[in-house]
C-alpha cells in the first residue's frame, strides 16, 4: 500500500496491444517480431502510390473476441477512419484507425483490491494499424535516423479505460488482469518488452477543499481537481506504478505553488524517466491535436450480425474471473488460492484442475500446485507445459501421502525424487520404506514411552514451555525413523499429556 | 483507310483473318507516334523495343496455335496515373519523376492477360488535377483537332493519343470528368464506369471515393470491348464490387426499346455554348427519330456539384497525397536542415501549383472547427445529389446532356483562372458524386471544326444499357468516323 495522501488519485489507462495474427491488418505481410529491418514489408504497408488496404478478417475476429471477453457492447455497424499526421514511421502519413464509430464501447474488468473486488469500466475498444519504428543515431553526432517498417500495419487494439482507478496498485492490478485475460483468450501475447503491450496513463488528483490551501473547487465540482497529465514511455507495470505515484505527488506540489485546476490549463503530456524515477512534462497541448479524421474511403464499413458474434463467442474459453469464482464455489478454495492458480494462466489452472480431480482433494492439490510446482517452474524458468510430472502422477502422490500418513518433509522428498528420476510415487515410497502405516494404538504406545522417558520435557511442557514438545515428538520420530505422521503424533501427545 | 485509323474491333478482325500481325500493327502505331508526337505530345514515355517485344510474343503465341486474348495485338496507351511494373510511373508530377512501381495496376494485369500491347504512358494533369492537361509537370499536350487548343483533362494525353491515331485504345481515370471531358473535346468516346465496377488497385489515388478507371476509343463498340476486359471484382480493392461482368461487346449492338431519355434542365443553363447546345439538340432529334421518349427532369442539387466536389475531392486528396513526403520514395529536396524542413521543401518543390492549392483546400475543409461546415455538409449534399439521380432513373432509362459547356479552349486561356477551369467540369462532376456510370460520345463539330460530345448517364452498374443507348445513336451518325488531319 502507498502511504496515505491528502488527495485521491484518478487514473485512466490507454492500453495498446498487438493482436496475435500471422499477418498484418491490411496486407499479407508477417507480423513476426525480430525479423531483419524492412523484410516484412510490401507496397501496401509501406504506402506506395496506388495500393489499397484490404481488411484482415482474422484480426477483426480477434478484436471481437477481446471485446466480448471484456463485456463490451459490439456495434452492428463500424467503419474505418483516417487519422492524419506526419511522421517518418507512418508511411502514408495517416493511420487507419476508428474514430466516431468504434467497433465496441463500454464493458470493463473486475480487479482485486485490498478492499475487495472493484469494477474498472471501459470507454471503448477499437482496432487500428501500428506504425513502424525509427532508429535514431545515438552517438549524439546527429547522424541519419533509420526507418524500420516491419511493424507498420500490425493490428493494434486500443483499450481505453474510464478514469476508474484510484491508486498505482489498482492500475497495476488492472493491467495484470487485462494481460491475463488477453493471453488466456489468445488475443495477444502482451509482452511489454517486445512492445506488444503499451500503456499510456492519464493521471490527475482530487484534493478535498480542506487541503486545497484556500482554493475553492470550480463550479459544479466537489473537489479541487488538477489538470490531467498523460504519461508516456511506460515500459513495465512497475514503471506504471512508480510513474503514477510520482506524478500524483508532483501534481499536488505543483498545485500548492500554482493553484491551477483542471480546465484552467490544457492537458499535458509527460515522459517517464525510469532511471531518474521522474516524470518530465513535455508539452501542454494548447488545443487537441488536429488529426483531421475522416472516413477511410478505401475500405468498406463492417457489419457485425448476431450469428457472427455467436460464432466468436463460442470460441471463448472460460474467462479468468468466472474460473476464479468456480474454484471458490465449487472446489471450496479461498479467494486468494483461486487468484494464485488462475493468475498463472490457462494451462496452469487446467493442470491444477486435473490434479484436483485425480486426488479428490482440491485444497491439497491447490497447496501442491501453488507451492511446490510453482517453485519448480520459477526455479527452472519453464512453463507448466514443460513440467515433467503429469497431473496424474502428482495426484497419485497426494493420494499416497494421505494413505500412508506421510509427513510434509518426507512428502517433499518423494516429490523431489519423482522430478529427478521420473519414478512413480508408489515406487519411491516403497524404496524409502514410507509405506509402513502406523495404527493409532501403535503410535500411542510410542507416545507413552516418550512421556515416560522424558520427565524433564514433560515438566517443561506443563510449565508452559511449548518448545519442549519438540523433544517429546522428536523421540517418537526417532523411534519410527522419521516415518510417523507428525501431526498425528502431536495430536496423540496432547491427549496423553493431558492424562499425566 | 490507313491501319492506324481503324478501330480496335477492325484491327482484331484483320488479325483473326491473318491479314496483319501484332508486330505490323504495333509498328504502324509506333510510326504514327514518331511522326505525330512532335505536334501532339500525348505521351510521356514510349518504350519502342518493349512494345515490339510484346507484339512479337503475341505473334509467337498465335504461331503456336495458342488461344489469343480479346485484345490480341491491339496497342493500348495508358494514362501515367496507372502503375506499370518496372516502368516509370510519374502521375504527371516531379514528385514521382523517377518512381518505378514494383507492381502492375489491376487493369494493366487484365490488359496483359488479354494480349494487348502496352504502347506507352500518356500525359496528364499532375495527380489528375485539372481539366486541360496544362498542369503536367512535363509537357503540354495539344488537341489533335487544333494544336493551339487543349485536349481537355486530366486524361488529356490518353484522349489525344486515340484522337491522333497514335493508339486505337487508351485508359484514363475520371474523378470529376477526367475521361468524359477530354473525350468530348477530342471527338472520341470516353466512359466513366460505375464506382466499384473497375478495380482501383494500382491507380494512383486523387480522390478515392470518386476515382474510377475507364476506356477511350474511337467508337462505342471498342469502348464495350475494352470495358469488358478491365471490369470485374478484384480482392485487392475492397470497393470493387463482386458482380458478374456482362458481355458488353456482344450486346452493344442491340438497341434499347422502348427508351426514355431524361433531359435535366440544369444541364442547359446560361453557361452553355450555343454551338454545343445545337449539336446536343440535333443528337436528341436522332434519338427521337429512333422512337425514344424525351422527358424533362430536374436534378436540383446538381447546382451544388462543383462546390461539393471541390470539398470532398480535395479533402481526400490532402490525405492521399500526404505520403509524398521525401522520406520513403520519390522526390526529396536536396538540402534541408530538419525533418520538418525536409517535408516542406520536398513537397514545396515536388508539387505543382494546382496540386498545392487543392491540398490546402482539402486540409482546410477537414480541419477541426471547419469539418462540420464543409466536409460533413458536403457529404450530406452529395447524398442529395445521388437521390436526384435515383428519382430521375426511376422514370428514365438514361439522362442526357452536353459533356462540356464549351468546346476545347485555347492553351493558357484558363490557366490563371482556376474557377473558370473548375466550371468546365460542371456537367460531369455530379456523375462521380453519385457513383453512377457515364459516357461521352462524339455528336458533332463547331463551325471552327472543334468536336462536341454528348454525355449519357445511366444508373449504377447499367453500363450495358448505357453502351447500347450510345451505340443506337452512333449507328445513325458518322461523327465517330472522322479523324483529324495531322
Amino acid at each position: 500500500m502507498s502511504r496515505p495522501t491528502p488527495y485521491t488519485i484518478v487514473i485512466g489507462l490507454e492500453v495498446h496491444v498487438q493482436l496475435l495474427t500471422r499477418t498484418k491488418l491490411f496486407c499479407g505481410c508477417s507480423t513476426q517480431f525480430g525479423l531483419p529491418p524492412n523484410s516484412a514489408t510490401c507496397p501496401v504497408c509501406i504506402g506506395m502510390p496506388g495500393v489499397l488496404p484490404v481488411m484482415n478478417q482474422a484480426a477483426f475476429e480477434l478484436a471481437l473476441k477481446a471485446a466480448l471477453a471484456l463485456q463490451c457492447n459490439i456495434a452492428s455497424f463500424t467503419k474505418w477512419d483516417r487519422k492524419n499526421y506526419y511522421y517518418p514511421d507512418l508511411p502514408k502519413n495517416y493511420q487507419i484507425s476508428q474514430y466516431d464509430l468504434p467497433f465496441s464501447t463500454g464493458g470493463g474488468l473486475e480487479i482485486t483490491t485490498p478492499h475487495g473486488p472493484k469494477w474498472i469500466g471501459l470507454i471503448r475498444v477499437h482496432l487500428e494499424e501500428d506504425a513502424g519504428k525509427l532508429l535514431h543515431d545515438e552517438t549524439g553526432r546527429g547522424g541519419d535516423s533509420l526507418v524500420d517498417l516491419n511493424r507498420a500495419g500490425t493490428p493494434l487494439l486500443e483499450i481505453v479505460s474510464k478514469p476508474d482507478m484510484n491508486s498505482p496498485e489498482e492500475a497495476k492490478a488492472y493491467l495484470e488482469e487485462l494481460r491475463l485475460l488477453l493471453r488466456e483468450i489468445g488475443v495477444s501475447d502482451c509482452e511489454m518488452q517486445e512492445g506488444s503491450l503499451r500503456v499510456d496513463a492519464n493521471v490527475n488528483i482530487r484534493i478535498p477543499p480542506e487541503h486545497a490551501g484556500g482554493r475553492k473547487p470550480l463550479p459544479g465540482r466537489q473537489h479541487v481537481a488538477t489538470p490531467i497529465v498523460e504519461i508516456k514511455n511506460l515500459n513495465s507495470f512497475r514503471a506504471v506504478e512508480r510513474a503514477i505515484a510520482y506524478e500524483a505527488q508532483r501534481q499536488f506540489e505543483e498545485f500548492q505553488e500554482t493553484g491551477k485546476q483542471m480546465g484552467e490549463v490544457s492537458k499535458a503530456t509527460a515522459g517517464w524517466d525510469d532511471v531518474q524515477g521522474v516524470t518530465i512534462v513535455q508539452r501542454r497541448k494548447e488545443e487537441a491535436s488536429d488529426y483531421r479524421y475522416f472516413p477511410e474511403p478505401d475500405l468498406v464499413p463492417v457489419e457485425v450480425d448476431q450469428p457472427w458474434l455467436d460464432r466468436i463467442r463460442a470460441t471463448l474459453p472460460e474467462l479468468p474471473a468466472a474460473r476464479r469464482k468456480r474454484f471458490e464455489s465449487q472446489l471450496g478454495l479461498s479467494a486468494y488460492d483461486a487468484r494464485v492458480l488462475v493468475g498463472q494462466g490457462l494451462a496452469f489452472a487446467d493442470y491444477f484442475e486435473a490434479v484436483a480431480r485425480g486426488c479428490g482433494d482440491a485444497k491439497a492439490a491447490s497447496n501442491w500446485c501453488s507451492n511446490q510446482v510453482l517453485a519448480v517452474l520459477n526455479e527452472r524458468k519453464i512453463t507448466i507445459r514443460e513440467f515433467p510430472l503429469s497431473p496424474e502422477a502428482l495426484a497419485d502422490l497426494i493420494v499416497r501421502i494421505r494413505k500412508h500418513n506421510i509427513n510434509a518433509q518426507r512428502a517433499r522428498e518423494v516429490f523431489g525424487i519423482m522430478l529427478q528420476t521420473g519414478d512413480t510415487a508408489d515406487a519411491i515410497i516403497k524404496r524409502l520404506g514410507l509405506d509402513v502405516s502406523f495404527d493409532t494404538e501403535q503410535l500411542r504406545e510410542l507416545v507413552r514411552k516418550s512421556i515416560a522417558s522424558n520427565a524433564k520435557a514433560v515438566a517443561d511442557v506443563k510449565a508452559g514451555k511449548q518448545k519442549a514438545m519438540d523433544a517429546l515428538v522428536g523421540f517418537v520420530m526417532r523411534e519410527t525413523k522419521g516415518k510417523a505422521p507428525t501431526d498425528e503424533v502431536r495430536r496423540l501427545m496432547d491427549e496423553e499429556l493431558a492424562k499425566v | 483507310m490507313e491501319l492506324i485509323e481503324k478501330t480496335a474491333a477492325e484491327l482484331r478482325s484483320l488479325m483473326l483473318q491473318g491479314e496483319v500481325n501484332a508486330v505490323q500493327i504495333t509498328e504502324a502505331y509506333l510510326q504514327a507516334i514518331r511522326a505525330r508526337e512532335p505536334k501532339v505530345q500525348a505521351f510521356l514515355h514510349v518504350d519502342e523495343s518493349d512494345a515490339m517485344a510484346q507484339a512479337s510474343a503475341i505473334d509467337q503465341k498465335r504461331k503456336h496455335g495458342w488461344q489469343l486474348g480479346p485484345l490480341a495485338g491491339i496497342p493500348v496507351a495508358i494514362k501515367d496515373v496507372l502503375c506499370t511494373k518496372g516502368q516509370v510511373t510519374t502521375c504527371g508530377s516531379k514528385m514521382l519523376q523517377n518512381f518505378i512501381p514494383p507492381y502492375d495496376a489491376h487493369v494493366i494485369t487484365r490488359l496483359r492477360e488479354a494480349d494487348a500491347v502496352l504502347i506507352g504512358k500518356t500525359n496528364m494533369d499532375e495527380f489528375a488535377m485539372g481539366s486541360s492537361t496544362e498542369n503536367s509537370a512535363f509537357k503540354t499536350t495539344r488537341n489533335p483537332w487544333d494544336l493551339e487548343r487543349i485536349p481537355g483533362g486530366s486524361s488529356g494525353g490518353s484522349a489525344a493519343a486515340v484522337a491522333a491515331c497514335e493508339a486505337p485504345l487508351s485508359l484514363g481515370s475520371d474523378t470529376g470528368g477526367s475521361i468524359r471531358q477530354p473525350a468530348s473535346l477530342c471527338g472520341i468516346v470516353g466512359m466513366k464506369p460505375t464506382y466499384g465496377r473497375v478495380s482501383r488497385f494500382g491507380l494512383i489515388a486523387f480522390a478515392s471515393s470518386l476515382d474510377q478507371i475507364g476506356p477511350f476509343s474511337h467508337d462505342v463498340t471498342d469502348c464495350a470491348l475494352l470495358l469488358e476486359v478491365i471490369a470485374g471484382h478484384d480482392r485487392r480493392d475492397s470497393t470493387s464490387v463482386y458482380r458478374p461482368v456482362p458481355p458488353y461487346s456482344k450486346t452493344v449492338h442491340t438497341p434499347v426499346k422502348p427508351l426514355t431519355i431524361g433531359l435535366p434542365r440544369e444541364f442547359f443553363d446560361e453557361g452553355l455554348d450555343p454551338e454545343v447546345n445545337a449539336c446536343v439538340q440535333e443528337a436528341l432529334k436522332v434519338y427521337r427519330s429512333l422512337g425514344a421518349t424525351i422527358k424533362d427532369v430536374s436534378l436540383p442539387y446538381s447546382r451544388y456539384a462543383v462546390p461539393v466536389y471541390y470539398i470532398v475531392a480535395t479533402a481526400e486528396a490532402s490525405s492521399n497525397l500526404a505520403r509524398y513526403d521525401g522520406v520513403h520514395y520519390g522526390f526529396r529536396a536536396p538540402d534541408f536542415d530538419s525533418m520538418i524542413h525536409m517535408y516542406s521543401r520536398s513537397r514545396g518543390l515536388g508539387f505543382g501549383k494546382e496540386v498545392k492549392r487543392r491540398i490546402m483546400l482539402g486540409t482546410y475543409a477537414l480541419s477541426s472547427g471547419y469539418y462540420d461546415a464543409y466536409y460533413l455538409k458536403a457529404l450530406k449534399v452529395r447524398r442529395l445529389i445521388k437521390e436526384d439521380f435515383d428519382r430521375a432513373f426511376a422514370e428514365c432509362d438514361v439522362v442526357m446532356g452536353p459533356t462540356s459547356p464549351t468546346p476545347a479552349f485555347r492553351i493558357g486561356e484558363k490557366a490563371e483562372n482556376p474557377l473558370a477551369m473548375y466550371l468546365s467540369d460542371i456537367y460531369t462532376i455530379s456523375c462521380n458524386l453519385a457513383g453512377i456510370a457515364g459516357i461521352s460520345i462524339p455528336c458533332g463539330f463547331t463551325k471552327a471544326g472543334l468536336p462536341v460530345g454528348l454525355q449519357i448517364l445511366a444508373g449504377p452498374f447499367e453500363e450495358e444499357k448505357l453502351l447500347r443507348v450510345a451505340r443506337m445513336y452512333e449507328a445513325q451518325t458518322d461523327w465517330h468516323l472522322r479523324r483529324p488531319r495531322l
